[in-house]
């Protein structure tokens, strides 16, 4: 009996093998950003529609990932959202194929609405400890922040300058993890893409500026990073024709579409 | 069968055990030639006993988190030992053995279940409960030592039923017979016969409470810090790998390793305190 | 003041019985929860439909043969290279120190945290061997995760076959072999298919090492090179991120009814075998 099972799953398992190999897909991974990644999703999707030969798979991870997996091979393209790329990606070719704004953003039921970007620095750093400090209610604030590789942090970071996270800061490996996080404790306060931002959360508006697509295409809110694919050495192939599709009008449309922003 | 031999197949039992046994060797050198020359390397003593993790200026102390996975460890067996003891208890001693019967393998049951529910159930009933209750932003210590603690009762209740049963009738009934209550037979006989499984069996259960990650990533909050309250947000050895290791690259990823290692030493004390433990309670017998 | 040892007796069955109650209550809500907020959303159309706009509606059948594919390859690698090593380890061998050293050496590894498995298959499989994400990889690693713990059951199993059985046999003139297939292996057999059912209910419930090493697509495997999600990954990624909470619940139920049937079977096959041989 046991042998009956054990034999019928190698031929499973082989039949599945061979399968593989006779493929004439090509097979293109995508792996970074947390940010990019549902419009990656999205937009190989429609692309998969129309071009039946190519089999694209979006991985997560983080920008650090992304930039990581282009120079390991183990994706052909990596996303990355950061405002300046790192050595590591200096060996890659670096594409910019949207804008992406970042939004500082607390629950709803929080009274503040508004902050400046020193305030902003000194929350994250920990010097202001008390939503009262700037105008809210009188309770302790909690720091939500992203992990190291993050491209999102890495930019948040180098943008609004000056911030050391206090050691007390929740640390969540996503955009949506934040999102969700600060959807649920009432005197939260994080980041997150603004392309991601739902009715769950607020975003609030730095220096006076709202965080919305014009003020970001205007050049009025400040905390703005581009989107990167990744790849090495020159995109051969498909990988060129997805990337090519990503920053044709149809391409752009569907990322204005979701809330992100075109490159143009 | 009679082609291949006796001898044949001795062989080839052989190398199946061989490969088996490198395959696995594999893995434990290959962890052990990442981790061990980072840490020789940057200092055992930097390594364990510095407080900055801050891979990107090239500093690796993980106390922080060595701090967060004891006290974490701690704090589940203080929820899940005397629980567990005390079902363990009841289910061999007062309930009816049917009953017993039914229910051990319910409770086994709940070691099936994974991880990531356990720390879903934590983050949206929990956590909210430490928030409002008690204050702090409830992913904390105490949020990760309870679903752990819960997590663990199994194990403990499953094991120390067992060590419980083997303990002879004889001893009971010679208590009983002295005129002593259950009660009074169960803390001066029973427990005391018993004691090296019971003993075993929560330190397997804190064994899995040392490993668990995705449930402490889930509850525990992942901040690099060391925690002076219950309430404060922690991240344990494991949660650490687990946030790092995808983008982690020479000596950070190196250090990740050298965690590793880290849990590997305290997870083969575990055990062989339980194996001792164990062996003692087969020796008595 | 002496209590008198009734009353600390009666006091000590309502704390003990206290403890049990409140144990299984924990286990109920658990239960209860997902159960109560994810049956309603499983249906055929959840069970066989593909997932749309990220999982946010459709189905989750591809997860489903994710969860199905993944321990399937790890069984198929592990289970015949633990029993036959445990095997050979009993039968063939005598108990020297290197069994011991070996015996120590499986039980440890039984006892590490998947995560490190996880960083070895992500390096080693994914990244060193240019796996990439894929079912593959995820296989490996899940094979070599249960496979201590396959050799340590196998071998407890084998133990406990009484010696007068071997012995009996050896004097009827049977070889080593001959003993294992037709004394030994069917003896030992229901311990064996515990330990791979616990093997199985472990690995469909693993997180950490999957997403690692198989990734999280969501789209249907067409072989064993593609990237493929479990369900206990589709749920940490549905509940996380707060995609959706409906078929984080949905799929959660699934997983639990999954795992809690094949718990169920292998403990309903244990007692069949039990009650057979007496």
């Amino acid at each position: 009996m046991l042998k009956k099972i054990i034999v019928l799953s190698s031929i499973f398992t082989i039949g599945l093998l061979i399968a593989g190999c006779g493929k004439g897909k090509t097979a293109i991974t995508m792996a970074g950003s947390t940010a990019f990644q549902p419009f990656a999703e999205k937009l190989a999707e429609q692309y998969m529609s129309t071009h039946n030969n190519v089999s694209i798979t979006v991985q997560g991870g983080g920008s650090a990932v992304g930039i990581q997996s282009a120079n390991s091979g183990a994706a052909q393209i990596g996303m990355a959202d950061l405002v300046i790329l790192p050595d590591e990606a200096k060996a890659l070719t670096s594409v910019a194929v949207a804008k992406d704004g970042i939004a500082v953003v607390v629950n709803p039921k929080n009274s503040v609405m508004s902050l400046t970007t020193d305030q902003v620095r000194d929350i994250f750093n920990g010097r202001i400890t008390n939503w009262k400090e700037v105008g809210g209610t009188d309770a302790a604030i909690t720091v939500v922040s992203r992990e190291a590789g993050s491209g999102t942090r890495s930019s948040f970071e180098q943008i609004v300058k000056g911030i050391v996270l206090k050691k007390e800061a929740l640390i969540q490996d996503s955009n949506g993890t934040i999102r969700e996080t600060v959807a649920n404790d009432v005197n939260s306060v994080g980041y997150l893409s603004h392309g991601l931002i739902n009715e769950k959360i607020t975003a609030l508006s730095l220096d006076g500026q709202a965080c919305t697509s014009e003020s970001i295409i205007a050049g009025d809110y400040k905390i703005v990073r581009p989107i990167y694919l990744l790849v090495k050495g020159d995109a051969p192939g498909e990988v060129g024709n997805f990337i090519d599709y990503i920053l044709s009008p149809e391409g752009q449309q569907t990322i204005k579409a979701n809330h992100l922003l075109p490159v143009k | 069968m009679k082609l291949i031999g006796e001898k044949g197949v001795q062989r080839a039992l052989m190398f199946t055990a061989f490969s088996a046994i490198s395959a696995l060797l594999l893995i434990a050198l290959f962890i052990l030639s990442e981790g061990l020359p980072f840490i020789f390397r940057y200092g055992i003593k930097d390594f364990l006993f510095s407080n900055d993790w801050v891979p990107q200026q090239g500093r690796f102390g993980i106390f922080p988190m060595i701090a967060a996975s004891l006290w974490v460890t701690f704090g589940a067996m203080v929820v899940g030992a005397p629980l567990g003891v005390a079902v363990a208890l009841f289910l061999s001693e007062y309930a009816p053995r049917p009953v017993m019967r039914v229910i051990k393998p319910t409770i086994e049951l709940l070691a099936a279940i994974p991880s990531v529910v356990y720390g879903f159930i934590g983050v949206m009933v929990l956590a909210p409960l430490i928030r409002e209750f008690l204050g702090g932003p409830g992913l904390s210590l105490l949020g990760g030592s309870i679903i752990l603690g819960i997590m663990i009762l199994p194990t403990v209740i499953s094991i120390s039923i067992d060590s419980i049963l083997t303990v002879p009738q004889s001893y009971r009934e010679g208590s009983l017979a002295l005129g002593a209550t259950t009660w009074q037979t169960i803390y001066m006989v029973t427990i005391k016969a018993s004691k090296s499984g019971i003993i075993a069996s929560i330190i397997l259960g804190l064994g899995r409470a040392v490993g668990e990650t995705m449930a402490v990533i889930m509850v525990a909050g992942n901040s690099v810090n060391i925690p002076h309250s219950p309430l404060d947000s922690v991240r344990t050895l494991t949660a650490n790998i687990a946030l790092e290791m995808s983008y982690a690259t020479g000596m950070h990823r190196q250090a990740l390793f050298a965690t590793g290692v880290v849990l590997l030493v305290g997870i083969i004390i575990l055990n062989s305190i339980a194996s001792v433990a164990l062996r003692k309670r087969m020796v008595k017998k | 003041m002496r209590i008198h040892p009734r009353h600390i007796q009666k006091v000590a069955v309502v704390m003990l019985g206290g403890a049990a109650l409140f144990t299984l209550l924990i286990l109920i809500f658990i239960i209860g929860f997902i159960l109560e907020k994810g049956l309603p959303v499983i249906s055929l159309r959840f069970l066989t439909g593909k997932p749309e706009d990220l999982g946010r509606s459709g189905g989750i059948f591809p997860t489903i043969i994710g969860t199905i594919l993944l321990p399937l390859l790890a069984i198929i690698i592990a289970t015949p290279l633990g029993i036959f090593t445990s095997v050979y380890l009993s039968e063939y061998t005598k108990e020297t120190k290197l069994t011991k050293v070996i015996r120590f050496g499986t039980d440890c590894l039984a006892g590490i945290p998947s995560i490190i498995f996880g960083l070895f298959g992500y390096i080693f499989f994914v990244v060193t061997l240019g796996l990439g994400w894929s079912i593959l990889s995820g296989g490996l690693t899940l094979a070599v995760m249960i496979l201590p713990t396959i050799i340590r059951t196998s071998e407890e199993a084998i133990r406990s076959v009484p010696k007068s059985y071997r012995e009996v046999s050896f004097s009827l003139g049977a070889t080593s072999w001959q003993t294992v297939k037709r004394v030994i292996l069917p003896n030992a057999l229901p311990g064996i298919v515990t330990g791979v059912m616990l093997s199985i209910g472990r690995s469909i419930g693993e997180t950490a090492a999957v997403i690692f090493t198989a990734g999280s697509s969501l789209r249907l495997p067409e072989s064993i090179l593609d990237s493929t999600r479990t369900m206990a990954v589709h749920f940490y990624i549905l509940a996380r991120e707060g995609i959706s909470q409906e078929n984080a619940y949905g799929t959660a139920a699934t997983l639990i009814i999954a795992v809690l049937f094949i718990n169920l079977s292998a403990y309903w096959m244990m007692s069949r075998f039990i009650a057979k041989r007496s």
